[in-house]
């Protein structure tokens, strides 16, 4: 299977903080990896050196077999965390996608046909046509989630980077957006990598796991991540995978026989 | 009403009002939609220091504002103004240095010079008082800001509505934000000759911001931005010619005075539409 995303070996120091240490994992053509640590673990980070917007000390980022940097970021479609919107922005919905096409473009663009089609076809695919003219100012959050994520896939990259995007949504819209995300994966094969402090929402229809913890990462599937002998090797103490009311719950201590999440 | 047609100043005013109205309004949305009011604002004032030091030089005061105007954006962009949160610290530094200065250049220019009114004419400008000579230079600096803004647009657009988003699809948010800011400085430079530099804000902002609450489509809110603004600029030479029978002198009221007041009533007018819009929408 070809590799859309190499990360191999990469250092960051920030502030004198060793943030990344020796962070190496893949991800291939129409995979969700979900990239799970708490707040502070340093996803953004790794987003950003991914993004080649942050230079790593050591190591190496590809995507599409490009080093990260200006050229490859045309391969990668970004959802950031927060994008606040004045509701007097004027700009329609449509508009914003429009932009994930040629909005790193100098000079005048002339309206097509083609670019209008690819437009609605996007809006169609996240399940926002109807949003098409609304302002984009005036969204709710997880109307916004969808058409940002219209806006990063809009130019058909074939990776999709969303940093903690269920982190301003409610349980339900949460939920919406995990569905597609999980839709968009398997119908465009694009590369999804989505950071979350929470797995659960995302454990139906995680392919692989990207664990952050104490700047190490474990990657594998979820089955193979998340069991408390890797996790304790990963934070460097005992830690417990335990499965409460359907959910699973990393704690601190050996509390026994770990449990070994499956799909 | 012959004699307005047939005035020399006012063809010279009408044509200067018209190149700040249309040039304040395409760059004042994308300054209203950055959050960078505030510092168009301070550009705006700081031209006192290059207008005041232009009178001590006996240099028409318009050089003035447009050096420093540049100038002084390009250092607030060193001081950190792109970022939200430094922007009103590097704003508020820059402003208080440079008009402390300005207040020394205009004690200066009253007291050595023989030039009588240049505080007056510095801070509150006339589009009457504009040379002729000034005029080709105002609309090649306006023509030069339009085709910025057309070559930027889009890069402009995406950053301004998210530098986040900007920077991922590969727009060099911090070289477009420079640029931008130092065309503000040029810009608010040619507002200042037709209202002042105290008032110059007035043409930057309130036209955009009547805009936005109008339209939500970027290009329409520049065209419509542009429109106001020359409603503004046109309709205050108007009143102000019309002005001149008025007491008590008899002389004419300032055209700034009605510019400012017809963007204030725009303003209000545009709030008034979008909150009737609000609440048939409700």
């Amino acid at each position: 299977m070809s590799t859309v995303l190499s990360v191999e070996g990469v250092d960051v120091w920030l502030g004198g903080r060793h943030v990344l240490d020796e962070v190496g994992f893949e991800i291939a053509p129409g995979e969700l990896t979900g990239l799970i640590g708490s707040n502070g673990a340093g996803k953004t980070t790794l987003f950003r050196v991914i993004l080649g917007l942050l230079p790593a000390a050591r190591g190496h980022v590809e995507v599409v077999g490009r080093p990260a940097g200006r050229p490859a970021r045309a391969q990668v479609g970004y959802v950031p965390q927060k994008v606040a919107l004045d509701p007097d922005v004027p700009l329609r919905v449509r508009d914003l996608v429009s932009l994930g096409l040629d909005g790193n473009r100098y000079g005048f663009r002339r309206r097509s046909r083609q670019r209008d089609e690819a437009v609605d076809a996007m809006l169609s695919a996240v399940g926002a046509t109807r949003l098409a003219d609304a302002r984009v100012g005036t969204l709710s959050g997880g109307e916004l989630q969808r058409v940002l994520i219209a806006h990063a896939l809009v130019a058909q990259p074939p990776l999709l980077l969303l940093d903690e995007p269920l982190a301003n949504l409610d349980l339900a819209n949460g939920q919406e957006v995990v569905t597609l995300l999980a839709k968009l994966t398997k119908e465009q094969g694009v590369a999804v990598l989505l950071s979350a402090h929470d797995m659960n929402p995302l454990l139906p229809v995680m392919d692989r796991i990207v664990y952050v913890a104490e700047g190490r990462v474990a990657s594998g599937t979820p089955a193979e991540v998340v069991r408390g002998e890797v996790l304790s090797g990963l934070y460097g103490h005992p830690v417990s995978v335990l499965e409460l009311g359907g959910r699973v719950v990393v704690v601190a201590g050996d509390t026994g026989p770990t449990d070994l999440v499956t799909r | 009403m012959s004699g307005f047609f047939a005035s020399g100043p006012v063809h010279t005013a009408v044509v200067a009002g018209a190149v700040v109205a249309v040039v304040s309004g395409v760059v004042g949305v994308f300054t209203v939609i950055r959050g960078q009011s505030f510092s168009g604002h301070a550009l705006g004032d700081l031209g006192t220091l290059g207008g005041s030091g232009a009178f001590l030089a006996g240099v028409n005061p318009f050089f003035g504002y447009v050096t420093v105007g540049a100038a002084v954006a390009a250092t607030m962009d060193l001081f950190g103004v792109q970022h939200r949160r430094g922007r009103d610290v590097a704003t508020g530094i820059v402003l208080g240095a440079a008009l402390g200065l300005a207040a020394l250049l205009l004690y200066f220019d009253t007291t050595t010079s023989t030039t009588t009114g240049a505080t007056i004419t510095i801070l509150f400008g006339s589009l009457f008082a504009v040379s002729p000579g000034t005029l080709p230079v105002m609309i090649g600096l306006g023509v030069v800001g339009l085709v910025l803004v057309a070559v930027l647009y889009r890069p402009l657009l995406l950053s301004s509505v998210s530098a986040e988003l900007a920077a991922a699809r590969g727009v060099r948010v911090r070289t477009v934000g420079l640029v931008f800011l130092v065309l503000v400085g040029v810009v608010v430079s040619l507002s200042a000759v037709a209202v002042g530099t105290i008032l110059s804000t007035a043409l930057l902002v309130g036209p955009a911001a009547a805009a936005l609450r109008l339209t939500r489509r970027p290009l329409t809110a520049v065209v419509v931005a542009s429109v106001l603004g020359l409603v503004a600029t046109w309709g205050g030479v108007v009143l102000s010619y019309a002005s001149a029978t008025w007491p008590p002198s008899h002389t004419g009221w300032p055209v700034s005075f009605f510019v400012v007041t017809l963007v204030l009533a725009l303003y209000l007018g545009a709030e008034l539409v979008g909150w009737a819009r609000a609440r048939a929408g409700a």
